[in-house]
């Protein structure tokens, strides 16, 4: 009963939040509540048992989307006012759209078939002799091990994509990232004694998530909040975009992730397929470089497009 | 025993809700930012702090307490930290 009681309030308190993020009228209380938001769909997929799920929209969700968003609408502030607000028309179509969207996953949810298809089994069954104890790291690095490939493709993607939108001379420039102009603040304090917990934090999630859960997104996020911390308070240099280590930082999952997926050609038969008793350590290595790679991406996406040159 | 235990989360945590009811009170009914803050920070020191002990008799010995405690430090040092930064800007502007 108490459960119960917990669960309504939760999701009223998620309604309320979800309608504050869409009538705010600023920019920027609507990004704090949708940060709030995010945190409390965290808890809700707690209450799901869903904990991967949890850890990844608690750190993506709310907070690497978050700072994105603070940024995007920190820069939109001077246009805020003069924007000219959409039609009544077009507002209406898209709550026409939305709740047509709405109305069809309440259909899904609320009326289920009789006989709900399942590989939930078949998934456990088999779990084993990957050698992993987490089934959501199972899923994603054993049986849907393409698409894992495809969305870290994808970050990278996203990163070349904000990069594109530098002008033409600040190409391989330095990000526009908003440092803290005071040394020896109260931030320096939080950016020496933070960072230490969260790379220990960041590594550990990565490391435990084949068994528990966890994995290479949520530590690798935990790691870009680390790095953005200290190029934040001014600790260290936000680097150049043309580092050469700094980009090869950025593919290194990704390449390895792929190396690993064609020697399953020659080894197992099959792209992204492990060889028999190796599949846990050759995991565990991609998951290693995806950590970084995820870590030091996020970093540079929340850094923003290169907004000058190295000073000589 | 197990008794006494279980009266003291209950009176431990109740206590620390208490605090997170009068820092929510005080962040709606304070009249300017600097007190809202102060509000704000009673509940994440004092507020986390009594839940987190009240709860402590109820996690196993010693890596479930010790990761209790870590949580309650973390969020002291990043609470205290941002209630600072967020003050040094209002005196900024006010200034």
């Amino acid at each position: 009963m108490a459960a119960f009681i917990f669960n309504v309030v939760l999701v009223a308190l998620l309604l309320a939040v979800a309608t504050w993020v869409i009538t705010s009228r600023a920019a920027f209380s609507a990004v704090v509540a949708f940060v709030a938001y995010g945190l409390l769909l965290a808890i809700v997929w707690v209450e799901l048992s869903a904990i991967d799920i949890a850890l990844t929209e608690a750190a993506i969700g709310g907070g690497v989307t978050g700072m994105l968003l603070l940024g995007a609408a920190s820069r939109l502030r001077e246009t805020e006012a003069t924007a000219v607000s959409t039609s009544v028309p077009l507002r209406l179509t898209a709550a026409v759209l939305c709740a047509l969207i709405t109305a069809g996953l309440a259909a899904i949810v609320l009326f289920p078939p009789n006989t709900v298809f399942t590989l939930a089994p078949d998934a456990m069954a088999h779990l084993l002799e990957s050698g992993l104890g987490n089934p959501v790291a199972g899923v994603l690095f054993v049986y849907r091990a393409f698409d894992t490939l495809l969305e870290k493709a994808v970050l990278v993607l996203a990163l070349v994509g904000v990069w594109s939108l530098a002008p033409d001379r600040f190409w391989g420039g330095i990000p526009g990232l908003q440092v803290y102009q005071q040394p020896n603040s109260v931030l320096t304090l939080l950016s020496q004694i933070l960072p230490p917990v969260g790379i220990v934090v960041g590594i550990y999630m990565f490391w435990t998530g084949a068994n528990n859960p966890g994995g290479a997104f949520q530590g690798g996020t935990v790691l870009a909040a680390m790095w953005l911390l200290v190029m934040i308070s001014g600790l260290q240099r936000v680097p150049s975009t043309n580092r050469r280590a700094l980009r090869l930082l950025v593919i290194v999952g990704p390449a390895i992730f792929l190396a690993i997926g064609l020697v399953g050609f020659a080894l197992a038969g099959g792209f992204l397929a492990y060889p028999a008793g190796y599949a846990k350590p050759l995991i565990i290595v991609a998951e290693a470089a995806l950590t970084l790679s995820i870590g030091v991406t996020l970093g540079l996406l929340a850094a923003g497009p290169p907004e000058r040159m190295r000073q000589r | 025993m197990t008794a006494a235990l279980n009266i003291f989360t209950v009176l431990a945590v109740s206590a620390g809700t208490f605090f997170f009811l009068a820092g929510t009170v005080g962040l709606l009914r304070f009249p300017n930012t600097l007190t809202r803050l102060h509000a704000l920070t009673k509940a994440d020191n004092v507020g986390l702090g009594l839940v987190v002990f009240g709860l402590l008799p109820l996690v196993e010995w010693p890596f479930g307490a010790l990761k209790l405690i870590a949580v309650w430090l973390l969020v002291q040092l990043s609470g205290s930290i941002i209630a600072q930064l967020i003050a040094i800007i209002v005196r900024r502007e006010e200034s």
